[in-house]
C-alpha cells in the first residue's frame, strides 16, 4: 500500500518536473519569475490539440513539431518582450508575465470554450506494466518520469559542460563583466528562454495525455511548478527533480487520507519547506 | 609606434552627479602609464569609461586611430581592449578554468593562451578546477589578470590590482607585470599605492575630484609634487 502510494508519488512528480524546469532554467539564469508558466504550458497543450485537428497524424508527430515551434516562440518572447522588463526592480517582469497569463487564459477561452480537453495518446495512457509484487503502473506515467529524468540531466549536462552553459551562468553571476567579455546577454537570455519553452510544450503535451486541461487551468500548473522548485532549492536542477518528486509524493499521500485532501497536504509541506529550510532542499551555494 | 590610446575632454555622469570633468591622456604603445589618485578622484570611472561600462562621448576616446566611445562592452574587448576589474569580479559559479576561458570569448588570436598563464601563474594550473571565488585574495587577482589576457588585448587596464591583498601578495602580483608587458602589451594601472605605482610605471597620471592634477615621467616626479596634486593643495 505504502510502496504504491510512493510509485504514484513519484510518477505525479515526474509530470511536476516537467512543469518547473522551465521555471528554474529562467529564474536561475536570469532572475525572471515567469508568473505564465502554468498558462503558457496549457497553451502548448491547446497548440498540440489544435494541431491534431488540423493534421491527420499522430500525437506524437504533433508533439515532436511543436518543439521546434516552441523554441522559436520562447526566443522571440524573451528577446522582444521580455528583454526589456529585465532590470534591478524584478517588478515589471512579474507585471508583464502576469499580463500573458491573463491574456493567454482569455485568448483560449474565445477560441476553445471552456471545455477541458485532451489528447488521445493512442492507447498509453491505458497500457500498465506489472511489477514483480503484483503492482502495476500505467505506461504513460513512466514514460512521462523518464522524459522528466532526462530533461533534468539535459539540462544539468547543458550547464556544467557546454560553452553555452557556462555562459548561462556567467550571466546570471554577473550581466555587466559577462558583457566585458563580449557576450551579447540579450540573445543569451533569448537561448535559455526558447529552451525553456521546449520543455514548456513537452509538459502541456503529456499534461493533456494524461489527464484533460482547459483554459483556466494555469495557474494551477504554476503553483506546482513553484512549489517544486522551492522545495528542491533554487539552482539546482536535480533539487527542482527532487522538489517535484517529493510533491508529487506528499499529494499521492493526502489523497490516500482523504481524497479531498492531496493538494493541500502538497501545500502544507511547501509551507513546512520555507519555514524550516527555505533555500530549499539542495541550494546551489554562490560564491 | 606611436599613441595606441588617445582621451580627449573625457566626461562622465552616473546619473545627474558628474565624475569626470574632461580628462585627457595619452597612451603609447608599448609603455606602462599609473593612475593614483584619492578615492572618488574618477580613477576606476576612468576604467569603466574606456571600456565601455560607463558610456562615453563617441570622439572622447581614440584606441588605435579610431574613436570607441560609447561603443558596447563586448565590441571594445574585440578591438583588443581587456579590464582587470575592481575588486576582480569573478564568476562564482564557474570554476577557474571557466572563468579564464570565459575571458577568451572574443576570440582574438595573440600569445596567451591557457598554457601560457599557466606558465605565469603556476598556482592557477593546480587550483583549475577548483570554484574561482574559493581560492585567496590574492589567487582571485591571479585569475581576474588571467581572464583579461585571455583575450589577448593591445591594451591591458588593471583597475587596484593591489585591493584588499596583503604586501607580499602585492608584490608577487607585480613581480609578474614584465612578462605580460613583454610583447609590447599596453598597461595601464590605477593603484592606491603611490610609491609602487611610481617603482612600475614609466608615466604616471595623479586624479583629482574628476581631473588631471598632474602627470609626467615616473622618475622626475618628486612625492611632493605628487602629494600636492593628490590632495589638490
Amino acid at each position: 500500500m505504502l510502496l504504491d502510494v510512493l510509485l504514484q508519488g513519484v510518477l505525479l512528480g515526474g509530470l511536476y518536473c516537467l512543469f518547473a524546469l522551465g521555471q528554474s532554467l529562467m529564474f536561475g539564469v536570469m532572475r525572471l519569475t515567469n508568473t505564465a508558466q502554468g498558462d503558457f504550458i496549457v497553451l502548448a497543450a491547446f497548440a498540440a490539440i489544435a494541431g491534431l485537428s488540423l493534421v491527420a497524424v499522430g500525437p506524437w508527430l504533433v508533439a515532436l513539431a511543436l518543439l521546434p515551434i516552441a523554441f522559436g516562440f520562447g526566443w522571440l518572447l524573451q528577446r522582444h518582450v521580455l528583454n526589456g522588463t529585465l532590470g534591478h526592480d524584478p517588478l515589471p517582469s512579474l507585471v508583464v508575465t502576469f499580463g500573458l497569463s491573463i491574456v493567454i487564459q482569455n485568448l483560449l477561452l474565445e477560441l476553445f470554450s471552456a471545455d477541458p480537453r485532451s489528447i488521445d495518446s493512442g492507447g498509453l495512457s491505458t497500457r500498465s506494466l506489472e511489477l514483480p509484487g503484483g503492482t502495476a503502473v500505467g505506461v504513460l506515467p513512466i514514460v512521462i518520469l523518464a522524459t522528466a529524468v532526462g530533461a533534468t540531466a539535459a539540462l544539468q549536462w547543458l550547464f556544467a559542460r557546454t560553452s553555452i552553459g557556462r555562459a548561462f551562468r556567467a550571466v546570471s553571476d554577473d550581466r555587466e563583466i559577462a558583457e566585458l567579455m563580449g557576450l551579447d546577454a540579450r540573445r543569451v537570455y533569448a537561448l535559455a528562454t526558447g529552451i525553456a519553452f521546449v520543455l514548456i510544450a513537452l509538459a502541456g503535451v503529456l499534461q493533456a495525455m494524461r489527464t484533460t486541461v482547459a483554459p483556466s487551468d494555469g495557474p494551477l500548473l504554476l503553483l506546482f511548478a513553484f512549489e517544486a522548485v522551492v522545495i528542491g532549492g533554487m539552482g539546482s536542477f536535480w533539487g527542482t527533480l527532487v522538489g517535484a518528486l517529493l510533491l508529487g509524493v506528499t499529494q499521492q499521500i493526502g489523497f490516500r487520507i482523504d481524497p479531498g485532501w492531496g493538494l493541500w497536504v502538497g501545500h502544507l509541506v511547501f509551507l513546512a519547506v520555507l519555514v524550516v529550510r527555505p533555500q530549499g532542499l539542495f541550494p546551489r551555494t554562490r560564491g | 609606434m606611436g599613441t595606441l590610446l588617445q582621451i580627449e575632454g573625457l566626461t562622465a555622469f552616473y546619473g545627474d552627479a558628474q565624475a569626470l570633468f574632461g580628462i585627457d591622456v595619452a597612451l603609447d604603445a608599448g609603455e606602462l602609464v599609473a593612475i593614483v589618485g584619492a578615492n572618488g578622484a574618477g580613477k576606476s570611472t576612468f576604467m569603466k569609461s574606456v571600456t565601455g561600462l560607463v558610456k562615453a562621448a563617441h570622439t572622447q576616446v581614440h584606441f588605435d586611430g579610431g574613436a570607441i566611445g560609447g561603443l558596447p562592452p563586448g565590441e571594445i574587448v574585440r578591438r583588443g581592449i581587456a579590464l582587470v576589474p575592481e575588486g576582480r569580479r569573478l564568476f562564482p559559479s564557474l570554476t577557474v578554468e571557466e572563468n579564464l576561458a570565459m575571458g577568451g570569448f572574443a576570440k582574438r588570436r595573440g600569445p596567451w593562451t591557457l598554457q601560457r598563464l599557466f606558465k605565469l601563474f603556476p598556482v592557477l594550473e593546480e587550483k583549475r578546477r577548483v570554484p574561482a571565488t574559493a581560492l585567496s585574495g590574492g589567487q582571485q587577482q591571479m585569475v581576474a589578470i588571467g581572464r583579461a589576457l585571455m583575450s589577448n588585448p593591445r591594451l591591458l587596464l588593471c583597475d587596484e590590482l593591489s585591493l584588499g591583498l596583503a604586501p607580499v601578495v602585492i608584490r608577487e602580483i607585480y613581480a609578474a607585470l614584465p612578462s605580460i608587458c613583454a610583447e609590447g602589451m599596453t598597461v595601464a594601472i590605477v593603484e592606491q599605492d603611490v610609491a609602487m605605482a611610481q617603482r612600475v610605471s614609466r608615466r604616471l597620471y595623479c586624479f583629482q575630484e574628476g581631473r588631471v592634477a598632474l602627470h609626467g615621467d615616473s622618475g622626475a616626479l618628486t612625492r611632493e609634487q605628487i602629494s600636492q596634486a593628490y590632495f589638490g593643495i
